[in-house]
């Protein structure tokens, strides 16, 4: 039987340490916010924190958590950032499909708490591994801006 | 109240066939709520339970369906529930998620059924009081006795209203537009408030009791047969409860395959490498992306079957002042969705029970029942929401291999494909290769228009989305036109992409026609507006009046050939005419010396309609087609041996964010009844950025995938 620490609780299953923590969310947890898009790190819907880091749940084996404290979508809304972002997502109808969207949070997230007012060069390489089919990039940049505190307009150079 | 009454109507629906509306009382001892009819529900707090009869795949059908038959109804945004209709024809009319006919099939047929119900709710009113019915109104969710004031609420009327008989559907009087207070405001996604939470709504995120999970394993060459399989190490393998092999019934649906079933998806996963299956790849291997390119190369010099002609293409090529000759090649691509292929059924001696993530649930249904051999009506198709589809989910293939593991299974199934399944497994959107000639008059006039296209078969006939039929600009304004087909067979499953043919070949004409601008010593924008309005008169499915309008609006936003640009950057032009929308786009690309390109900004303006019904859903869509369609020019899928090349994402560029271009999109309306927009805005912005391209560099793309090192190969040959 492992430990998790996932979302400040501890949570027990019975799995080898091999399984990732995806499908150890998804499975055996019954926390299906945590989405799955490629199972090789290349899309960023599986998208967790790992003691605060932006990880790609897919490729990472519940073994090299144990000791860590986990963070996924269900839980992001404890933190000021998760529940900023989580706002703007709704106040701007970010979302088509939505299913990328838990990822995309998550990464921002995990942004906001190292770079509170990320330009848009910031919002960039942050966001480069969560691909969103539907592309609603316009509106996921302007709501990471909204959620911290700055105008939504793409200061990019056009 | 009578709960055996069920009342059937026949409303004329706008398109494709009768929409039978039931009508009557559903009793429950337990429910406060009132079956008003198959859309709505009337609770007794007075919140109301709106059906969306179609799939939601992330075009916004589920927040828009139910806006249509809230603003008949008055129903105060807030007061809306909305819950995905069960997948009955019977009941709702055809249902499905494609060729963006949402909103052109149920613009009418829903706003009567909200004027139904809101009827029915004035007569239980009448009825209580004594009082004519046309001595009611209705506003925010109550029924109100003009001459006192006097006000009734839904809720309070619904279960009177729910015995009454209903009214004709087609002699109800529809809200004047100038009233609607719902059509026309941004409403945001109804589900998203559980997407941000991470609440478990998706096809992928079903369970039930005692499920298990499963894999399917096919052979990558399409066509193959499965000779034998040993299963005794896949079956010993840690988590797997069972394996059995499969025979295929319909390319459609089930092919030969192993299933493997365990505890959770990964140990299936894990387990399926112990299989070595043996299979017959003969049919499929010869098939070979190379081959396709030299074979289309040669039919091109040969005759073809002419689709579409007028005038005298032969002779005025002879005659004209100058010609132009060009080669157009497009790839095969994969859709992937976000959510990979899944499903969730349930077999018993009752029926089959199906949760899936679909764009046709009504076909999927009759899918599962042709392969378990059962009768359609002992299937039941729940709906799930889509993570994404762009046409991938109008195949329900995933649904009989479902059925067809859980029968066999004896427990409920939820199977899931690995990415690397929905890329091996694709209806791919077919690639097609076009010899295009044009001739210009000595005046400068284009005299004619000639393009042999080539595309795949299947079975002897145009193989599914393969039709390179469409065009509607070229035709309509050149003298002298002709389309010609040549086929080539082949074993690789195609379908429907994400605005199907137009993505292709808006690509290849609108490129082409920025050739002849150029060729005429002509501005592009210029050049399209003069023939437009040279056939500004005619009357045909496509409205160039409607074109022109669009074209002139997005040219002013965008300050077309106003500003000089700097080295390396330009800007270009294209139009296009699909699933009913008029949609013109000016892209400016910038284009580094190692040929590494970026679309930065793109002003896009669009016709589909009266009404734009929810604004911020359709600007959402526009800006998704438009880096849709940006992102797929990178993108192909090859193929070898007869299996795709291509595996997961790292081989499947696409648009990611620093790569995302501003986008200024904007709508004309026109008298026309509002048409969808989960497709049209995609073609025109491939050409409008090989165009841009050709403006920055003087290099011509007439090949996609668009590749940075052919780009910058072309500038050292300038």
């Amino acid at each position: 039987m492992l430990t998790l620490n996932i979302n400040g609780k501890p949570r027990q299953l019975d799995v080898l340490e091999d399984m990732p923590l995806l499908w150890a969310l998804r499975d055996v947890l019954d926390l299906k916010g945590t989405k799955f898009g490629c199972g090789v790190a290349q899309c960023g819907a599986c998208t967790v924190h790992v003691d605060g880091e932006a990880t790609r749940a897919c490729v990472t084996p519940v073994g090299t958590v144990l000791d860590a404290k986990i963070t996924t979508i269900e839980g992001v809304a404890a933190s000021p950032q998760g529940k900023a972002l989580q706002a703007a997502w709704l106040d701007l109808d970010v979302m088509q499909c939505g299913y990328c969207q838990a990822g995309q949070i998550m990464t921002a997230a995990a942004l906001l708490a190292r770079t509170p007012k990320p330009d848009d060069t910031a919002i960039d390489d942050a966001m480069e591994g969560n691909l969103c089919r539907c592309a609603t990039y316009k509106r996921i940049r302007a709501a990471i801006k909204t959620a911290s505190g700055q105008s939504a307009d793409d200061r990019r150079e056009a | 109240m009578d709960t055996s009454r069920r009342l059937f109507l026949q409303a004329g629906a706008a398109v494709g066939g009768g929409l039978m509306l039931g009508f009557g009382v559903r009793t429950d001892a337990a429910a406060t709520a009132v079956t008003l009819t198959d859309y709505v529900v009337v609770a007794a707090d007075g919140s109301v339970t709106v059906m969306a009869k179609n799939p939601e795949i992330g075009q916004g059908a589920k927040t828009m369906l139910p806006m249509l038959i809230a603003e008949e109804m008055d129903l105060p945004w807030s007061s809306v529930r909305i819950e995905t209709a069960a997948s009955d024809p019977k009941r709702y009319g055809p249902q499905f998620a494609g060729g963006s006919m949402t909103t052109t099939m149920n613009w009418l047929p829903m706003r009567q059924v909200g004027a139904a119900a809101r009827w029915m709710l004035i007569a239980a009113a009448a009825q209580k009081t004594g009082a004519p019915h046309d001595a009611f109104a209705t506003a925010d969710g109550q029924v109100i006795h003009t001459p006192s004031g006097k006000r009734f609420t839904y809720g309070a009327l619904a279960a009177d209203a729910a015995k009454i008989s209903p009214p004709k559907l087609d002699d109800l009087p529809l809200k004047d537009p100038k009233a609607f207070t719902l059509i026309g405001q941004s409403k945001a996604g109804y589900d998203s408030p559980k997407i941000v939470r991470g609440e478990p709504i998706f096809g992928i995120d079903m369970t039930l009791p005692g499920m298990v999970y499963a894999v399917y394993v096919k052979s990558p060459v399409y066509g193959a047969r499965l000779i034998s399989c040993d299963l005794t190490a896949v079956k010993a393998a840690r988590g797997v409860r069972d394996a059995f092999i499969l025979k295929g019934t319909d390319w459609h649906g089930l092919q030969d395959g192993i299933a493997v079933i365990a505890d959770s998806w990964w140990y299936a996963q894990t387990a399926r490498e112990q299989l070595k299956p043996v299979w017959d790849e003969a049919a499929g291997a010869a098939h070979d992306s190379l081959a396709y390119l030299e074979q289309a190369k040669q039919l091109v010099k040969g005759r073809g079957e002419v689709k579409l002609s007028r005038g005298d293409a032969d002779g005025a090529l002879a005659g004209a002042a100058k010609t132009l000759s060009a080669f157009y090649e497009v790839p095969f691509l994969a859709h992937v969705p976000m959510e990979p292929q899944n499903c969730t059924a349930r077999v018993t001696a009752d029926g089959v029970e199906i949760w899936a993530p679909t764009q046709n649930p009504n076909s999927g249904g009759e899918l599962v029942a042709r392969t378990l051999g059962i009768a359609p009506e002992k299937v039941v198709v729940h709906m799930r929401r889509s993570g994404g589809g762009f046409g991938r989910r109008l195949e329900n293939d995933y649904m009989a291999e479902a059925a067809a593991i859980a029968q066999k299974a004896g427990a409920p199934v939820k199977l899931v494909w690995s990415r690397e399944d929905d890329i091996a497994y694709d209806y791919f959107r077919p690639g097609c290769y076009h010899q295009l000639r044009a001739g210009i008059d000595g005046d400068g006039r284009l005299s004619v228009y000639d393009c042999h296209s080539v595309t795949f078969a299947r079975d002897g006939k145009v193989a599914q989305g393969a039709s390179i039929e469409g065009n509607a600009f070229a035709p309509l304004v050149t003298p002298n036109f002709r389309l010609t087909q040549s086929l080539i067979p082949s074993t690789v499953p195609t379908g429907y992409l994400r605005a199907p043919t137009s993505n292709a070949i808006a690509f290849v004409h609108e490129s082409f026609w920025d050739e002849i601008a150029h060729a005429a010593g002509q501005d592009p924008v210029a050049f399209r507006l003069a023939q437009l309005d040279a056939h500004a008169g005619d009357k045909a499915d496509y409205n160039p009046g409607r074109m022109r309008r669009v074209l002139a609006a997005v040219a002013e936003r965008a300050n077309w050939g106003q500003a000089a640009l700097p080295k390396g950057e330009g800007m270009g032009v294209a139009t296009y005419f699909s699933h009913r929308g008029y949609f013109a786009e000016i892209a400016h690309v910038r284009v580094a010396d190692d040929g590494q390109w970026r679309v930065v900004k793109v002003w896009a303006v669009g016709d589909v309609g009266s009404h734009i019904i929810n604004p911020t859903g359709a600007y959402n869509q526009v800006e998704g087609s438009i880096m849709d369609g940006i992102g797929s020019m990178e993108a192909s899928i090859t193929f070898e041996k007869g299996r795709a090349v291509q595996t997961n994402f790292q081989d499947i560029p696409m648009m990611r964010m620093p790569k995302a271009p501003q986008i200024d999109a904007h709508f004309l309306t026109s008298d026309s009844p509002p048409t969808g927009l989960g497709e049209p805005a995609l073609p025109p912005i491939l050409p409008a950025v090989a165009n841009a391209i050709f403006a920055a560099t003087g290099i011509r793309i007439r090949k996609l995938p668009l590749l940075p090192e052919e780009i910058a190969a072309g500038r050292r040959v300038a």
